[in-house]
């Protein structure tokens, strides 16, 4: 399997990234070298074998329902590029 | 001699008998740091005023015999992928260049109560992408032993700083190698804790099923001395383990007669440097000679966790980078028309090229159709490679080998050739994948570089691990020699 130029274009839409015909050249190779490294998983029968998503015991650890303290509001927009009346502001998303 | 050359036990006693302020050892990390750091560039943000203010304060504290912290009066360094209050954090991305953070990681509240003094903030690869620190965006931290020579990574700087003593000790972040191979590299100790032991809230996430915050220090006695401040279960952190803090300083008793030592031979084979092989050997005759046994094993998917790792960590990292987003922090850029646009235009350029590597690999792995054959292959793959160190530590007590199949390469050796890169991970990424711990101590010198000696352990084991690490290192006066710069 080896991806092309048009996969790169369609990944980096996915990823919200911008490409330079250059950089997707550039990608295209070096995505296709790591990736064909890759297929050497292939090698190995994984039939039955149960995916390990994390080392530790742990599944779907809860706390108690309750009210807990946030950071107070200008904490909040402290690093904000752009705000307005306690708000996070960025350009209309409609027309 | 530095007052760093001391350790903390003895700094503990000079300040106890007034020999020494803890205003004098901030001194000392702000002169080495103005002396050495233009060469060495360990650090991006500095900590000068808040130090020294801190100082005095534990000077205070000192005159009024109120009780002292278990890491009183030292002066650490902080990777920068770990928050602190106030005190810019940029993950050595363009992206967060003006990021201030607005609470402080568990681990730093940990350190402020055991009594350290935060010196500032350490140099890495962005978002801890990388193996030599060349991938910093601010500037590339240089080895201390060989300026023409990288540091290791990402936690570079993290080693960097202690080797050429800008710190007493320093946190790094290891997701695959991230805080062993630096050590391996700069001739120190650095610690890997068991996943889950260390609190990892506040620290910028990349690979959320393998990312541990652990020590880097000079010597292993001081190791468990930070690991025993900063271990510990946290509530802030779904994936903390609950489970007892054993005394780990009273662990190191020297004693490791019967000690049974597995060293798998894919860690000594084709690849491996050969100067760095004869000093991991000799460093197995040093451990035989004071009572332990070893014996060949092997942990067949060794071949394959470097291929596993890149496609897990990726994934995870483009998942984890997605909130970079410039909305609610970090760079945005000016006059941009749409919402979309606004994403794409930060993102394009606050990332630096191999985190966009990453976050495209990752997004191609687990995008609809190929999700099956990459993401969840290789969490299989994962499994089997756990395996392999579960039935070796049915047998065995700890395994070791090389922290990294070399010494530390020329900076630009191989910023063309992002593969290879990655293959100086093939020693460290396996232990990530199995979550077990492991330390990297200095073990001698090829071609007049530091070698760093691998010592891995079962799930949360770090006792053994450092006492096998604290025998071999008091029998060796590897770890007390210093780069000149």
């Amino acid at each position: 399997m080896s991806i092309t130029t048009k996969d790169v274009q369609h990944v980096a839409k996915l990823a919200r990234l911008n490409m330079t015909p250059e950089e997707e050249n550039l990608f295209t190779d070096q995505l296709n070298a790591i990736l064909q490294y890759a297929e050497k998983l292939k090698e190995l029968d994984t039939e039955g074998v149960e995916p390990t998503t994390h080392v530790l015991p742990l599944h779907n650890v809860m706390r108690e329902d309750e009210n807990r303290k946030s950071l107070p509001i200008e904490k909040v927009l402290l690093n904000a590029p752009d705000e307005e009346d306690g708000h996070f502001k960025v350009p209309a998303v409609m027309e | 001699m530095s007052l760093f050359d001391y350790k903390l036990t003895e700094i503990h006693n000079k300040l106890h008998d007034k020999e020494l302020s803890v205003s004098d050892l901030v001194d000392e990390a702000f002169r080495k740091i103005g002396e050495r750091d233009e060469k060495v560039q360990a650090y991006i943000t500095l900590n000068e005023e808040g130090a020294r203010t801190q100082g005095k304060k534990l000077d205070d504290k000192l005159v009024s015999g109120e009780e002292r912290g278990l890491l009183f009066g030292l002066p650490a360094g902080i990777k920068d992928n770990i928050v602190t209050e106030g005190l810019r954090t940029t993950c050595a991305s363009q992206f967060l260049s003006n990021f201030n953070p607005v609470y402080d990681a568990t681990v730093v509240s940990k350190l402020r109560a055991a009594d350290a003094v935060t010196i500032g903030k350490l140099n890495m690869d962005e978002f801890a992408m990388g193996g030599s620190n060349e991938n910093s965006s601010f500037y590339p931290v240089r080895n201390p032993w060989n300026l023409e020579r990288v540091p290791g990574g990402s936690s570079g700087g993290s080693a960097a700083a202690v080797a050429a003593g800008e710190a007493f000790f320093t946190l790094g972040s290891d997701t695959g190698g991230s805080i062993r191979q630096p050590a391996s590299y700069c001739g120190v100790v650095g610690l890997k804790p068991t996943y889950g032991l260390v609190s990892r809230f506040g620290l910028v996430a990349f690979a959320s099923s393998l990312d541990q915050i652990g020590p880097l220090t000079k010597n292993v006695e001081d190791s468990a001395y930070v690991l025993q401040a900063i271990a510990g279960y946290d509530g802030m952190d779904s994936t903390s383990a609950k489970v007892e803090i054993p005394d780990y300083v009273s662990a190191l008793n020297g004693d490791v007669s019967g000690l049974r030592i597995a060293v798998p031979k894919e860690y000594l084979g084709e690849g491996v440097d050969a100067g760095v092989k004869e000093t991991v050997l000799s460093a197995l005759k040093v451990l035989e000679s004071l009572g332990a046994v070893w014996e060949e094993v092997s942990l067949p998917h060794t071949e394959y966790a470097v291929a596993t790792y890149y496609l897990l960590a990726s994934s995870e990292a483009s998942s984890n980078l997605a909130r970079f987003d410039g909305v609610r922090y970090g760079q945005r850029v000016d006059h941009i028309g749409s919402l979309l646009d606004l994403y794409h235009e930060s993102r394009t350029q606050g990332f630096g090229d191999e985190v966009k590597r990453r976050i495209m690999l990752g997004t191609y792995a687990l995008s609809s159709g190929y999700y099956d054959a990459y993401y969840l292959k290789a969490q299989k793959v994962r499994t089997l490679i756990k395996r392999d160190f579960d039935q070796v530590f049915e047998k065995y007590d700890v395994i070791i080998g090389p922290t990294a199949p070399t010494t530390a390469f020329k900076l630009g050796a191989q910023v063309d050739d992002p593969l290879t890169m990655y293959l100086n991970d093939i020693l460290t990424i396996p232990v990530s994948l199995a979550g077990v711990p492991a330390i990297s101590v200095p073990c001698g010198f090829a071609d007049g570089m530091p070698v760093g000696l691998q010592i891995i352990g079962k799930a949360f084991d770090e006792s053994t691990v450092l006492r096998t690490a604290h025998a071999y290192e008091q029998n060796t006066d590897h770890h007390k020699r210093r780069p000149e710069l």
